[in-house]
């Protein structure tokens, strides 16, 4: 998996929760996904659980808590599937 | 000196129509919403019929997006679109997501029997049961509480005002309209969203059907098998939806020139106390009565000045004690008690909301002058044959009607009296 289909992925996972879809639409690896895309905080649990889905991953609860930003999230996933 | 309030909004999910206008048409047509239900046969339900929305989900997915239909089971559905026709019905438009103006000036109460029980079938009790909790997600907790129900319809509609979840069984969707209108005649908020909604699931129903109070004889015939009123009903038809009435002080109505409805012109609840033949699953007869006589009080309307009664009336062994009760409550003698009809003989019995979607039928038949057949009852049961000639078998038209009375009874003894009057301006 290259880093732009990761990407590609994660943005999809995360469209139907931005609501901020202007954002999602121009986002970076450097996007916020709380504060930039408008992602209530509490789907945070149901995007993670999608990302085990796509990706045939287990990604346990410490290893979210310094995920902030689409690309933080992008290299978790590299790093697990790795 | 107490407010006028008055009904300026309708919206109604119902078996048998997913919006007022086809509502309205299948009132009057008499259009049975009751079929067969494959996941009841699955199930070995002895009752293997009910009445469930159809289209709903196509009606949902062009109102809301992807992200809110995640958490939104059945029940949540029927009310937020419901509460959005009533909204509209009203001639407000649905606030932009990214308009922060809240109204504080609009509450609702919009009550549910059970609670979102497919949730807690169909996700909760398996993943937890197979430790897999945190599969569960973010959205399990929103959709099995029970205010979840009023909470998602204030974020559509950006409310500012009280916003609760009622619940008293059967009679639930009655009492919150007259919780609204005691809140509007208070003073307390110039508008109220009042009505119900029950999601459609097969644990939600599973145990009346125990308790054998689901009717067992007609699941070949689906739309015959809600029977009120008749010698030969067997039980209720389970059934979900919503229907939700937008309260509105009559000078709020007035100042922004609104198309009312009718008016709430009383209302009013009790309880049996579980004496008298009353218990948890039985009405205290006493209970009913003085009900409806307080609504009447209430609504300073005579008894002889009633003209249509919406029963609670759901086929069960209660219907003679009901029609007896209105009867008394009436002081009426055989063959002078106002038309009496069932709107569950259409639909089922769609608890928590039965009544919600009772009082949008019943406003429509004020407000149109008509009653709805009682369908299915040509053998009207015995012990209310001196009251037969009331019973309308076919739609009538009754453009003198003035006075509709909607009552709901519910486990627990509980019982909730609407009175409407007519809106002749």
């Amino acid at each position: 998996m290259t880093r732009e289909e990761v990407f590609e992925r994660v943005i999809k996972i995360l469209t139907p929760h931005a609501k901020d879809q202007e954002a999602l639409a121009s986002a970076s690896d450097t996007t916020n996904i709380l504060d930039g895309l408008k992602v209530n905080s509490a789907r945070l649990v149901d995007v993670v659980l999608a990302f085990e889905d796509e990706f045939d991953l287990e990604i346990p609860d410490e290893d979210v808590d310094g995920v902030n930003t689409v690309g933080d999230c992008v290299s978790m996933i590299l790093g697990k599937a790795s | 000196m107490r407010r006028r309030v008055v009904v300026t909004g309708l919206g109604v999910i119902a078996p048998n129509a997913n919006n007022v206008d086809d509502f309205l048409l299948a009132l009057r047509k008499g259009s049975s919403g009751l079929r067969h239900n494959e996941a009841m046969e699955e199930s070995g339900f002895g009752c293997q019929v009910a009445g469930v929305p159809q289209g709903v989900d196509a009606l949902a997915e062009s109102l809301f997006d992807e992200g809110d239909l995640m958490a939104m089971n059945s029940g949540h559905r029927y009310a937020a679109l419901a509460a959005l026709e009533a909204w509209n019905d009203a001639g407000f438009e649905r606030p932009a997501r990214d308009d922060d103006a809240v109204d504080w000036n609009t509450g609702a109460i919009l009550g549910t029997g059970i609670g979102g029980m497919d949730t807690t079938g169909e996700k909760v009790v398996p993943l937890v049961n197979a430790g897999k909790t945190r599969r569960l997600g973010s959205t399990a907790v929103e959709q099995v509480m029970a205010s979840g129900i009023s909470a998602r319809v204030s974020g559509v509609l950006a409310l500012g005002n009280q916003v609760t979840t009622n619940s008293s069984a059967c009679s639930t969707g009655a009492e919150a309209v007259a919780l609204g209108l005691e809140r509007i005649r208070n003073g307390q908020a110039e508008r109220m969203l009042c009505g119900g909604a029950e999601g459609a699931s097969r644990y939600l129903w599973a145990g009346f059907d125990s308790m054998r109070v689901l009717c067992r004889g007609f699941n070949d015939e689906p739309e015959k098998a809600s029977r009120p009123m008749s010698a030969s009903a067997g039980g209720f038809i389970p059934a979900a939806g919503s229907g939700v009435l937008l309260l509105e002080s009559l000078e709020s109505a007035v100042a922004r020139g609104a198309r009312i409805h009718a008016e709430v012109a009383g209302a009013a609840v009790n309880c049996g106390g579980h004496r008298r033949g009353g218990s948890m699953t039985a009405p205290n007869p006493d209970g009913v009565r003085r009900c409806i006589e307080m609504g009447l009080r209430d609504g300073g309307v005579a008894t002889g000045d009633v003209d249509l009664i919406n029963g609670h009336l759901t086929a069960t062994s209660a219907d003679p004690n009901e029609v007896r009760a209105w009867a008394a409550a009436l002081q009426r003698e055989p063959g002078t008690l106002p038309v009496i009809t069932s709107t569950k003989s259409m639909i089922g019995h769609g608890l928590g909301a039965a009544g919600a979607m009772e009082c949008v039928a019943t406003t429509l038949m004020l407000r149109h002058g008509f009653v709805h057949p009682a369908l299915n009852c040509e053998d009207v049961h015995p012990e209310i044959e001196p009251h037969a000639a009331s019973i309308p078998h076919t739609a009538r038209e009754l453009p003198e009607l003035e006075i509709a009375v909607k009552a709901g009874f519910g486990f627990g003894d509980v019982n909730a009296c609407v009175v409407l009057r007519k809106w002749n301006s």
